[in-house]
């Protein structure tokens, strides 16, 4: 048994983590947040440089073939860092529908730009309120042409391409691929102002068909969903470091925080959350690289997991910190925002939590 | 990663699954065992069988050393040969804390003709070992412990009383930790010693439990003789050996419970609410995708743990997660699957109990779990101080002479 990334992958995490605490320090962050830069543009070229977005496409497609193990790692200090780019609706989203479901034309016409960062993606699968079903889906592409409203979706404002599920002539979901350019597009303020968030209106908008159906948009919330978990999970360890040395540094009725049992037990409900999230994702990052047939159960068990995690994570970070914990000054609120917006935008945790039970009850009937 | 055995621990899953299926049935498709009553005379006879049966196949204590007939072996091995006794339906629960906790703590302190007179009869079973720490004013708060011993001559003279003692009925020696000297602060007054538990002047007495059970008992010490030479660690030191003991123990706990969530799948699949089979309930299914997301996040954090075992890694105070999540939710899915029975949630007898009345068996036995080998709130503390690096409680008793520290009226 070896249920631990390998001594490269964890050399790779140090490296990532060393620079993203430099690169993309809390004051490139609150830039986004205060509105100065739509996303960490310097940033992304930086990070296309490096290889981290293709990190688990193909080398054959311009990316750098380190594999999907790669990929986990690169997204837990994603994730840890509050990075402002467009990293999980390009690589975890757009680059892995195309893998999925594009042809190999379109493979090769577009894996390798979305690789070095040079075109961002996006993935438009939203139509207001509700959750990723079928049911929910009322864009619709006839004759080649697409219509119908998208959103929020994360990165429209600033993507080059976009994957959208759309219904097909005979009324059912499919992938189309369309190039944004001329296609309406509104900026939408949200929660989370660290990352970028647009309506897209299509009206006749040209588009290419990716292969296969909603089995093809599962497959891809699936596979993307371990990926977010692994955000969620850099997120709230980031979070429990911030509380810990908060109820450290803090002191009150003359000994440090940290030292009464009411902080003492919330910060242990918070690691249990965490590691238990952590062992769960790692469950998913082997799935993953295995293409394993578990992976949509194992994918839907991560999500949950990550997800109560980092929302725990981020809340009790804010009380842990009392008063100053809710000021814009102080970056907890930074997390508690990524939060909700990661725990939002596959699916919230009721969606994945009805689709963990799906999961559990055909796995239990075969 | 990868979940293989490498060729040399799948060798001895064979070995030992070759073992266990010549000597044992499958547990596969039974009913759960479910212990109300703690160990009878023959349970006891069956768990000597069993350990003998083991021991002498060399399945017994697989690390220990070769001479006391253990086999030097790499922790996962052992881990790996519990994995496959679990799949079957063999006697437990006499062992444990002797073989678990006991030995080890000889092995750290005792004399080696001592350890050449107990430790191959405890590895065979013959003989049985109980840890005497917990005491009615020392539970949570071990080192506030009252039992006195007293120097006469070569020998020690212990009186008081310890409580949760478990197995010291069918025990033919004990661990104790008891106090030498209360003018210090407690901490240092501790000395730790063995003894015979059939000496004079000990009176055992089990504790009904509120499942029913009884395997705990309190052990009374009315000028009970020890000679110095079952000192184990100098006078003084009693809690620094203790905490060997205790060390051993977060390790040791963490069998599989019933009803696991698979037990309330089943339960929601066979009971209706408005007609329709209550796993189709959003509520319903919102904690059943809960408690396996906890479930599979504890599988899997084992399965770390045994990563680092394999990798010559010692497990650290970071394994107080398992207990402290299981208990609790023990208690949760019991309660829940109560709930969705309705009034036929009371209800115990055999043949009208649902899934066994493993639900019902499960609310009356979880809160034991979430107090027993360290509360809830002791592991949060350990989880707090030891993993996270937090500053210790401030203690009204720091540095206080035990006979001066203030005690209330329980």
């Amino acid at each position: 048994m070896n249920f631990d990334f390998s001594d490269e992958l964890k050399q790779l995490r140090d490296q990532v983590r060393r620079f993203l605490s430099e690169q993309c320090s809390s004051a490139v962050v609150r830039r986004s947040a205060d509105g100065q830069e739509v996303f960490a543009a310097d940033l992304w070229r930086e990070i296309g440089r490096m290889g981290w977005i293709g990190a688990a496409i193909p080398e054959t497609f311009g990316g750098a073939g380190l594999g999907y193990e790669g990929l986990c790692v690169l997204a837990e200090e994603i994730g840890r860092a509050l990075a402002p780019v467009p990293f999980g609706s390009t690589a975890y989203l757009t680059a892995e529908a195309i893998l999925t479901a594009g042809s190999d034309a379109q493979r090769r016409e577009w894996l390798p730009k979305l690789a070095d960062g040079s075109v961002i993606g996006c993935f438009a699968l939203s139509e207001g309120s509700g959750h990723p079903e079928p049911a929910a889906i009322h864009a619709r592409v006839v004759g080649g042409f697409l219509k119908g409203s998208k959103w929020p979706v994360a990165d429209g404002g600033i993507a080059g391409i976009t994957v959208v599920v759309a219904r097909d002539e005979s009324g059912q979901p499919a992938l189309f691929l369309a190039d944004l350019a001329g296609v309406r597009r509104r900026e939408l303020k949200t929660l989370d102002p660290t990352r970028n968030h647009a309506r897209l209106d299509f009206d006749a908008t040209s588009v290419e068909r990716l292969g296969g159906g909603w089995g093809s948009v599962q497959r891809v919330l699936d596979r993307a969903a371990i990926l977010f978990a692994f955000e969620q999970v850099g997120g709230a360890d980031a979070c429990l470091t911030m509380a810990r040395d908060y109820a450290l540094d803090r002191y009150a009725f003359g000994r440090p925080i940290g030292s009464f049992q009411a902080i003492k037990h919330k910060l242990a409900d918070m690691y249990v959350a965490l590691e238990l999230a952590r062992s769960n994702a790692y469950y998913g990052a082997w799935a993953l690289g295995a293409d394993a047939t578990d992976l949509p159960l194992v994918a839907a068990t991560a999500r949950v997991s990550a997800t109560e995690a980092f929302d725990l994570a981020s809340k009790e970070n804010i009380q842990t910190h009392g008063g100053i914990g809710f000021t814009w000054a102080v970056d907890c609120h930074l997390f508690y925002r990524r939060s909700k917006q990661l725990g939002l935008t596959i699916g919230s945790a009721p969606f994945w939590k009805h689709r963990l039970v799906d999961l559990l009850e055909s796995r239990n009937a075969a | 990663m990868d979940f293989n055995d490498t060729p040399e621990e799948a060798a001895f899953r064979a070995e030992a699954r070759a073992f266990l299926t010549a000597n044992a049935k499958p547990r596969v498709g039974t009913r759960p065992v479910l212990r109300q009553g703690g160990l009878d005379a023959e349970a006891v006879v069956r768990c000597k069988k069993w350990q003998a049966k083991k021991a002498d196949a060399g399945f017994a204590c697989l690390t220990w050393p070769k001479r006391f007939g253990g086999r030097e072996a790499s922790p996962i091995l052992q881990v790996i040969y519990n994995q496959e006794e679990g799949d079957f339906i063999v006697p437990r629960g006499l062992y444990e804390i002797g073989l678990g906790m006991c030995i080890p703590t000889m092995m750290a302190y005792a004399a080696d003709d001592q350890l050449d007179r107990y430790v191959r009869p405890a590895l065979r079973g013959e003989e049985v070992w109980c840890q005497l720490f917990s005491e009615p004013a020392g539970g949570s708060d071990l080192a506030a412990l009252r039992t006195r011993a007293e120097r006469d001559g070569g020998d020690w003279i212990i009186n008081g009383q310890k409580i949760w003692t478990s197995g010291a009925h069918l025990s033919d020696f004990g661990i104790i930790v008891v106090r030498t000297d209360p003018k210090v602060p407690k901490h240092e007054g501790l000395t730790f010693f063995f003894l015979d538990m059939k000496s004079p002047g000990i009176e055992v007495r089990p504790i009904h439990q509120m499942s029913g059970a009884r395997h705990f008992n309190e052990v009374f010490f009315t000028d009970v003789r020890v000679p110095d030479s079952q000192r184990l660690g100098a006078v003084g030191q009693g809690w620094r050996v203790s905490l060997t003991t205790l060390m051993t123990e977060r390790l040791a706990v963490g069998d599989v419970q019933r009803p696991e969530v698979d037990d309330l799948v089943e339960l929601s699949r066979r009971l209706r609410i408005d007609g329709k089979p209550a796993i189709q309930n959003a509520a319903v299914r919102e904690r059943i995708a809960e408690w396996h997301a906890r479930s599979q996040g504890l599988k899997f954090t084992r399965f770390r743990t045994m990563t680092a075992l394999s990798k010559g890694e010692t497990p650290g105070p970071e394994n107080s997660i398992h207990k402290l999540v299981n208990a609790s939710k023990q208690q949760d899915i019991a309660s829940y699957g109560l709930d969705l029975m309705g009034a036929a949630g009371l209800v115990i007898d055999d043949d009208l109990a649902e899934a066994y009345a493993m639900f019902q068996s499960a609310l009356l036995t979880s809160p034991g779990m979430r107090i027993a080998g360290g509360s809830d709130e002791i592991l949060r503390n350990i989880i707090a101080e030891r993993v996270l690096g937090l500053p210790p409680d401030s203690r009204a008793d720091k540095g206080i002479p035990f006979n001066q520290v203030p005690t209330g009226r329980r």
